[in-house]
């Protein structure tokens, strides 16, 4: 590329060397896009941002001086600069030539601002490119010319519109290696075209490059004359990034932070997701619903008569209102629906697989409550987008299910509103991000849905038999000794007269749960179903004991927070595997070393110790008897 | 999230509500310190104990200056953590000093010093203090339950930075792990964390540093004198201006001179260079970046050039 070209399209050169005033003036009218790259590996991504940072510039002398030194050592391009070493950061990936993450690249041309975020093409890594595609306005999507559209590309379209990114430029790049041949170029356009409205993509720019070379990057180039249109810097440049805007949107601010300074100032700090709100405007709290009027509309530099969607405030009412983190002010005429039930697209990300029925975080807005998947309806093949049946998602699936959350949130559909419709799934006990979710729509309204009022309540009952329901849970190994233990336990109560009854895993797997197997999904649904019986005794005023095995930490956890404060008591019988397997009752250790149980906790399935037992039986120093009588008095000490 | 400039959408409402009741936002730093304030706002919602890592530097001031924005009319709701290497420009200290009295901030300071005079820390043969600085700012965090910890990293610093997540685990060890990273979708962040872990959190991910210093120019921030050119005795190595102090001083065959120079970043006294320059005032130093050819770690910072994975060799450690 010659410098004429460089200096047609990054005109800031001149302007700072000749007016530096102009050159400020300039960059304080600039837009800013944020756009992602994707394609397959060796599509040529990283190159080509550095080429985008070369020509613009931005490489600075030292980091010249750098990749030329590394462009020796580990590049791919003989003794000429390899621009992707740019780009590529961490001293690992550069060193196997692929980019595993998601960057973050700045560059800035005459017009426009620039955030890149350079997304991997590898397939496992599918969520890095999900990630980069929920604060994009464009996706640059590259296709190797000598290869045409591959899985990848298609894939990476897929999830761009399932993401909600409206603008899509096809960059058939290493078209130097072809020849710079039209035909080649037309069939991948043609094929490509015919695919992306498959998929309802339809604002579609297709261009011919070489990064490496520099042709049609900044300019158009004199290699592909039969090409008409704009070089592709031009197009980042021109595409419309406003239209996303809803004219009509209604204001909806989530309340980050009560700003509560003293008893004169109460404050409402939040950043507005949509709409304008006016002092005067009436609005509605959600999800209570009441009504209140905006006061004043704060910020450092004094208070403001309407705020925009974008901007950080503060929001005082003129009510003393009930607010706190969580909620959502809206306008009162037009405000979101609220509900705890959902379909939804999930994207997993997490190498664990999505487990129905387990308790995760969910952050939506600034809402973060429990919420529940149910098997998913289906799950899309990203090559063909054919639905297919799926009983869980893993790592980079995508799939629709229902969805319900421990109390109501405040959503909007995400086509609608992506900042009340987008939401994460976090690991309880793990604490990682496992999935985005996307709302399609809520499966009722929480207005509807109401508890059956029982006339005897729970307190009756348990105030008939003079005693503190509880669940007693017992886990551990196979073999640990939990039924020997909990069977005492039961006899101990009874002859104190006191009302319990015994749940023993067993006994529930000939019934209740005998459509159940050991997978891991299984094992979850069978200790909520186990859970909901016990919390059923509860009611009646029971103490129910539960002996099984309930090898992991998130469902014991979501037992605890399914009871009511302090009914639910957890009890670890905490055995050496190799004592358990010495015991082998049953059995049954015998048979998975065999190989003929597969799933069997401790051989090829895991145990999770509890962290913060209520109490720690340890059943070599302890006999069964002593054990029991512990509990019984664990049990019993607060009434 | 997206930052749009606001203008675009100005333009469009101007049919439906009057131009002049909606504040002017013609520029996109304002996009900029919007996702910045949502950012200290979130951690304000969802830790118990943040604390805002404060070099003196002209991030960490800006910093600051965002914090106080966020939280207006109340008080920054947490403490200023500096890690002092015990190698100091005075005026940074002074500087430092001012600020915190200014705002009625609360200062926690963390002392290399101490390390080395109790043999916890050992002096390096080329007396550079910086890379201990790891240790002192883990046990304080540590000793002081910070959960949250609000640092000036940009992504166009450098590479490694480029891939940091604005909530940015650490392990009890204080240590990044960049293979294990939690996705970060929209502007929904992941603030769980398990007791003994923290979170690093950068509001300035996506500036540059014309936006860092275009914002010290908008809003009038005060910053160290050392930014802006004055007269000192400096001596060169390695292509740097240095400066004599109780770090040390300058070496056979390297002379002592009077130069105007300015500092483009600043740190630990024994390896932060100076740069000749005639800015004198922050419109100077923006024309002055803006020609710039050279990145200011580049330019200026020592122990960044020691390796080529430098700086991600110490976020591994916990350094920022």
């Amino acid at each position: 590329m010659t410098e004429d070209v460089r200096n047609s399209v990054y005109e800031a050169d001149r302007l700072i060397a000749e007016d530096i005033d102009a050159y400020l003036e300039q960059h304080q009218h600039k837009s800013l896009l944020r756009f992602i790259t994707c394609g397959s590996v060796d599509d040529g991504k990283s190159t080509l941002i550095g080429r985008l940072l070369y020509d613009s510039k931005l490489i600075f002398e030292d980091q010249l001086a750098e990749l030329e030194a590394d462009s020796k050592r580990v590049g791919t391009q003989g003794q000429d600069s390899d621009l992707a070493l740019l780009v590529d950061g961490l001293v690992a990936e550069r060193e196997q030539g692929i980019t595993i993450d998601v960057a973050y690249r700045f560059f800035a041309t005459e017009k426009r601002k620039f955030i890149v975020a350079d997304t991997p093409g590898h397939e496992q890594y599918t969520r890095n490119m999900v990630t980069g595609a929920s604060t994009a306005d464009v996706a640059v999507i590259l296709v190797d010319a000598r290869k045409g559209v591959l899985t990848q590309t298609r894939r990476h379209s897929y999830l761009a519109q399932l993401m909600g990114v409206r603008h899509i430029v096809l960059a058939v790049n290493k078209m130097d290696l072809v020849g710079y041949n039209r035909a080649i170029f037309d069939a991948i356009v043609a094929e490509y075209t015919e695919f992306a409205e498959s998929i309802d993509l339809t604002d579609v720019t297709a261009i011919p490059i070489s990064a490496l070379a520099g042709d049609n990057v900044a300019a158009r180039s004199d290699n592909t004359p039969w090409y008409e249109g704009l070089a592709l810097i031009p197009v980042l440049e021109s595409v419309q990034v406003g239209d996303a805007f809803d004219h009509g949107a209604a204001f909806r601010m989530p309340v980050q932070w009560v700003n509560r300074p003293s008893h004169d100032f109460r404050g409402f700090a939040g950043l507005i997701a949509s709409g304008s709100v006016g002092v005067g405007d009436p609005v509605r709290i959600l999800p209570s619903g009441r009504t209140s009027t905006v006061a004043r509309i704060v910020t450092f530099d004094g208070d403001l008569d309407r705020g925009l969607a974008g901007q950080s405030v503060t929001i005082t009412l003129t009510e003393e209102e009930d607010c706190s983190r969580g909620d959502v002010i809206a306008a009162a005429d037009d405000s979101p629906a609220v509900s705890d039930g959902f379909e939804v697209m999930l994207v997993w990300m997490a190498e664990e697989p999505m487990l129905p029925g387990r308790p995760y975080w969910l952050k939506i807005g600034t809402q973060t409550v429990t919420a529940t998947i149910q098997s998913p309806k289906y799950q899309v093949d990203v090559n063909t987008m054919e639905q297919q049946p799926a009983k869980t998602l893993s790592l980079n699936a995508i799939g629709v299910a229902n969805l319900s959350t421990d109390r109501s949130i405040v959503f909007e559909p995400y086509r609608k509103d992506p900042a009340l419709g987008g939401f994460v799934l976090m690991d309880k006990l793990t604490n990682t991000t496992v999935a985005a979710g996307m709302l399609h729509f809520a499966l009722r309204r929480a207005e509807n849905v109401h508890w059956q009022a029982i006339e005897v309540s729970r307190d009756a009952h348990a105030q008939q038999k003079n005693q503190r329901p509880k669940v007693v849970w017992f886990t551990g190994l196979s073999g640990s000794g939990k039924s020997t233990i909990a069977n005492l336990v039961e006899k101990r109560l009874h002859a104190l007269g006191k009302h319990c009854f015994l749940l023993d895993g067993d006994n529930i797997r000939h019934g209740l749960n005998k459509d159940l197997g050991f997978t891991d999904a299984d094992r979850v649904e069978n200790i909520r179903r186990v859970g909901e019986v016990a919390k059923l005794l509860t009611d009646a005023g029971l103490i129910a004991i539960a002996a099984f095995i309930s090898p992991f930490e998130a469902e014991r956890i979501m037992l605890r927070d399914m009871m009511e404060p302090g009914e639910f008591v957890e009890i670890h019988v905490d055995t050496t595997l190799a004592e358990a397997e010495r015991r082998d009752v049953k059995g049954l250790y015998a048979k998975a070393r065999a190989g003929k149980l597969p799933n069997f906790t401790g051989v090829d399935s895991p145990y999770e110790p509890p962290a913060n037992p209520d109490l720690r039986i340890d059943t070599i120093a302890t006999t069964p008897e002593d054990a029991a009588a512990t509990i019984v008095d664990l049990i019993l000490q607060d009434r | 999230m997206t930052i749009d400039t606001p203008t675009d959408r100005l333009a469009e409402l101007s049919g439906e509500a009057a131009l002049s009741e909606i504040p002017p936002q013609a520029d996109n730093l304002d996009a900029l310190e919007s996702e910045a304030i949502h950012i200290f706002r979130e951690v304000a919602g969802e830790f118990d104990r943040p604390v805002i890592l404060f070099s003196g530097g002209k991030d960490s001031t800006v910093l600051v200056h965002l914090a106080l924005k966020a939280f207006r009319p109340a008080p920054v709701p947490f403490p200023l953590l500096h890690v002092d290497t015990g190698h100091n420009f005075d005026e940074v200290l002074q500087f430092r000093d001012d600020l915190v009295a200014r705002h009625n901030l609360r200062l926690v300071v963390a002392r290399v010093q101490d390390y080395i005079d109790d043999g916890r820390l050992t002096e390096r043969p080329d007396g550079t203090r910086n890379p201990l600085q790891t240790t002192p700012l883990l046990d304080a965090i540590g000793d002081n339950r910070f959960d949250a910890v609000f640092g000036g990293g940009r992504r166009d610093e450098e590479r490694a930075r480029a891939k940091e997540r604005i909530f940015s685990l650490r392990n009890a060890f204080g240590q990044w792990d960049p293979r294990r990273q939690r996705p970060e979708l929209w502007n929904l962040y992941n603030g769980k964390h398990r007791a003994g872990e923290h979170m690093r959190v950068f509001p300035l991910s996506n500036w540059t540093e014309l936006d860092v210093w275009r914002y010290i120019q908008r809003e009038k921030i005060e910053l160290s004198h050392l930014y802006y050119a004055h007269r000192r005795e400096v001596y060169s190595r390695d292509g740097m201006w240095l400066t004599a102090g109780p770090w040390g001083g300058p070496a056979e065959g390297e002379p002592v001179e009077e130069k105007i120079v300015r500092y483009r970043t600043i740190g630990d006294g024994s390896c932060t260079g100076a740069v000749e320059s005639e800015a004198y005032t922050v419109d100077d130093v923006i024309a002055e970046v803006a020609a710039s050819r050279l990145t200011e770690r580049g330019a200026t910072r020592a122990d960044d050039r020691m390796s080529e994975a430098a700086m991600e060799d110490r976020k591994r450690e916990g350094y920022f």
